[in-house]
C-alpha cells in the first residue's frame, strides 16, 4: 500500500494514467494474477485435448501428464470407425447452415419491411416479435414435439430445423440497423425507380453487411450447439446431431476417457474455430444480442 | 391532366409496396405463426386437458394446475431451480465483473489473449462442456479428484453422485462455462465510462478501492442489472447441464423445471400436465421479462 501512495502524486501528476511506470507493483501483480486465473480458465479445454491425444494406457496411469508421452490418435479413429459420428457431423452442418439462412433472409427481408414501408398491420407484428422474448423455447418443446409428430417430421433434418427458426433477436437487431440508414439513400434509388426489393439487396444490405456477418456467425454457432430441441426430435442414431450423439451413444467397452475427449474436440471444433477465425463479429453479436451497441 | 396521372401513379406505387410488404413479411411471419404462435396456443389449450402426449384428451378444467401445483416433485424442482439460480446468477456477476475489471486494465495482444482464454468455453456446445467436466471430476482417474481427497480424508467422492455436492458442482461448471458472455458485457460497460472522470479522481489521489466505490460502481449498475437479469432468465429455464449431470443419476433428487416438464411429457406420457407445467414455468418468465424490459427501457431513456 505505502509503496503505491507515495510515489502516486508525482508520476500520475506526469503521466497521467496508472500502470505505467515501473513502480506499480500492485499493478504488475494484478496483472500476472489475471494471465493465471485467464490460463486457469482455459485448462480444462487443453486438458480435454490432451487426453484426446494419449494413448489409453496414459490418460488411466495417474500420471496426469501435462504433455503426452506419446502422441497418438487412436481415439479418433476409434470414434470415427465405432460411432455414427460421420453423420451427425453431417446432419448438424445442414441443419446449421439452413437455419442461418432462413432465419437471415426472412429476418432481413421483414425487418425492411418494417423499417421503411407503411402496410397495415405492420405495428401488430413489431409488438408481436417483441412479445417472443419473453416465451421461453424451452416451455414449447411439449407442442413442437406434438407438431412435428403431427407432420411426421420427428427424426428428420426439416424436424430438427423447424423449431429452431425463432430467433427474434436478429430481427429486432436489423430493424435497427435499417432504421439508422438514412432515409435519403432510399428516396433517391426511387428517384432511379428502383423497386423495393433492389433497394434492400442493393443498399441496406450491403450497407449492414457486417451486421448480417455477426448475426449469421451467431446464429450457426447457436445452431450448432442447440442441445434440448435436437435431443427431442431426434431419437434415431442416424439422425441425431454431434452435440446429442456424443452424449446419448456410449461405447461400451475398453477405457472410455480419451474417446470421450476424441469426440468432444470434433463437437466444439467447428464453432472454436469460426470463433477465433471471427472474434470480433462475435463478441459484436454478443453485444447487440443483449441490446448493447457495440 | 398531369395531376391525375400522378395520383394514379401514386395509388399504383402504394399497391405495390403493399405488395412487396407481404412478400418480405410474408416468410417470417408464416414461420413465426406456425412455430410460434400456433404452438403456444396449443400449449395453453393442451394445460387444460388430460390427453396423453401424442393425441386428444378430455376437458378438465383447472384440475391439472390443482394437481401440478400440489404435486411433491413440482415443489422439488421449483427449488431446485431456485437453489440453482441462487448458486449461479449472483456470483456469476461478481465473478464476471472482478474479471472485467482485470481485464479492462490490461492492453494490447495480452488482453486478446486474456479475453479468448475466458471467452473461448462460452462458444462451446453444453455437451463438450459436459464431457470435458465430467473427466476431469471422475470418480477414478479425475483430476480434481486429488483436491477432493485433500478434503475428504484421502477418498475420492462423485461430485454428481452426491447430491448435495449436485448442484454446487453443475453450478461451478455452468459458472465456468457462461462467464465470459458477462465479462463482454462487463467490459463494454467500462469502457463507456470516460477517461476523465477517472483522471480527475487519480489527480486528487483517490485510492484503486474508493475510485471503484465512487465511480466504477455507480457507473456500471446499469450494465449489473441487465447482466442479473438476463442471467435470472437464462438460468430459469435450466435444462441441459443439469439433465446430462444426472444421467444414471437419481434424477429426481435433481430435477429441475423444464426437467419436470420433460419427464411429464416425454417419460410419463402426460401432455396435458406437462403443458400445465410449462405455463406455470412460462408464467414465471413473463414477471421476469417484463421486470426486465422495465429495467432496459429505464436505461435506454437515460
Amino acid at each position: 500500500m505505502s509503496a503505491e501512495a507515495i510515489p502516486n502524486r508525482e508520476v500520475l501528476a506526469t503521466t497521467r494514467s496508472r500502470g505505467d511506470g515501473p513502480i506499480d507493483m500492485i499493478g504488475l501483480v494484478l496483472t500476472v494474477i489475471t494471465i493465471l486465473v485467464a490460463l486457469a480458465s482455459f485448462f480444462p479445454i487443453y486438458w480435454a485435448v490432451i487426453t484426446s491425444i494419449k494413448p489409453d494406457g496414459e490418460v488411466i496411469s495417474g500420471s496426469n501428464s501435462l504433455w503426452p508421452n506419446r502422441m497418438v490418435f487412436d481415439s479418433y479413429i476409434h470414434i470415427w470407425n465405432n460411432t455414427n459420428i460421420g453423420i451427425w457431423y453431417i446432419n448438424s452442418m445442414v441443419t446449421s447452415l439452413i437455419i442461418t439462412a432462413l432465419v437471415i433472409v426472412s429476418s432481413a427481408g421483414c425487418a425492411y419491411a418494417l423499417s421503411q414501408l407503411d402496410f397495415p398491420g405492420r405495428r401488430v407484428i413489431y409488438v408481436l416479435i417483441l412479445a417472443c422474448f419473453m416465451v421461453p423455447m424451452q416451455a414449447l418443446i411439449v407442442n413442437h414435439f406434438v407438431l412435428m409428430a403431427q407432420f411426421k417430421l420427428l427424426n428428420t433434418w426439416a424436424g430438427i430445423i423447424l423449431p429452431q427458426l425463432i430467433v427474434p433477436v436478429v430481427i429486432i437487431v436489423y430493424k435497427q440497423f435499417f432504421d439508422s440508414v438514412p432515409k435519403e439513400f432510399r428516396e433517391a434509388a426511387q428517384m432511379d425507380s428502383a423497386g423495393h426489393l433492389k433497394i434492400l439487396f442493393r443498399i441496406y444490405l450491403p450497407m449492414n453487411w457486417g451486421v448480417t456477418a455477426s448475426l449469421a456467425i451467431i446464429t450457426f454457432i447457436g445452431a450448432w450447439n442447440a442441445f434440448l430441441w435436437p435431443f427431442l426430435a431426434a431419437t434415431g442414431e442416424a439422425t441425431m446431431t454431434v452435440p446429442v450423439g456424443i452424449t446419448q451413444v456410449k461405447d461400451a467397452y475398453g477405457i472410455v476417457y480419451g474417446k470421450l475427449m476424441a469426440s468432444a474436440v470434433v463437437a466444439g471444433l467447428p464453432v472454436a474455430v469460426v470463433y477465433l477465425i471471427f472474434q470480433r463479429r462475435v463478441t459484436q453479436a454478443i453485444m447487440l444480442s443483449a441490446g448493447v451497441k457495440g | 391532366m398531369i395531376v391525375v396521372g400522378w395520383e394514379a401513379k401514386m395509388l399504383r406505387d402504394k399497391r405495390q409496396e403493399y405488395l412487396v410488404a407481404l412478400l418480405l413479411v410474408g416468410p417470417f411471419v408464416l414461420i413465426y405463426g406456425a412455430l410460434f404462435d400456433w404452438p403456444t396456443i396449443q400449449m395453453a389449450m393442451l394445460s387444460f386437458t388430460k390427453a396423453p402426449l401424442i393425441g386428444a384428451g378430455d376437458w378438465v378444467g383447472w384440475d391439472n394446475y390443482a394437481k401440478i401445483l400440489s404435486h411433491k416433485l413440482f415443489h422439488q424442482a421449483f427449488w431446485n431451480t431456485a437453489y440453482f439460480v441462487l448458486l449461479t446468477v449472483i456470483p456469476n456477476t461478481l465473478i464476471s465483473l472482478v474479471i472485467a475489471l482485470a481485464v479492462n486494465r490490461l492492453k494490447g495482444p495480452v488482453q486478446g489473449f486474456v479475453l479468448a482464454c475466458f471467452f473461448l468455453p462460452y462458444i462451446l456446445p453444453v455437451s463438450v462442456v459436459f464431457l470435458t467436466w465430467n473427466w476431469i471430476i471422475d470418480v477414478q482417474y479425475g483430476l480434481v479428484q486429488g483436491l477432493v481427497a485433500l478434503f475428504n480424508g484421502g477418498q475420492p467422492i462423485s461430485l454428481t453422485r452426491t447430491i448435495p455436492l449436485f448442484m454446487p458442482t453443475v453450478a461451478f461448471v455452468t459458472i465456468w462455462w457462461t462467464m465470459g458472455f458477462n465479462i463482454l458485457l462487463f467490459i463494454a460497460g467500462l469502457r463507456n465510462i470516460s477517461p476523465e472522470i477517472y483522471e480527475a479522481a487519480s489527480l486528487d489521489s483517490a485510492g484503486r478501492w474508493r475510485q471503484f466505490q465512487r465511480i466504477t460502481w455507480p457507473l456500471i449498475w446499469p450494465v449489473t442489472a441487465l447482466v442479473l437479469t438476463i442471467q435470472l432468465i437464462a438460468q430459469l429455464k435450466i435444462f441441459d447441464q443439469v439433465y446430462l449431470f444426472s444421467i444414471g443419476g437419481r434424477q429426481d433428487a435433481t430435477i429441475t423445471l423444464v426437467q419436470y416438464v420433460y419427464k411429464l411429457a416425454f417419460q410419463q406420457n402426460k401432455g396435458g400436465e406437462a403443458a400445465t407445467a410449462a405455463m406455470l414455468l412460462f408464467g414465471m418468465i413473463i414477471i421476469l421479462s417484463v421486470l426486465q424490459y422495465q429495467l432496459l427501457r429505464a436505461r435506454g431513456e437515460k
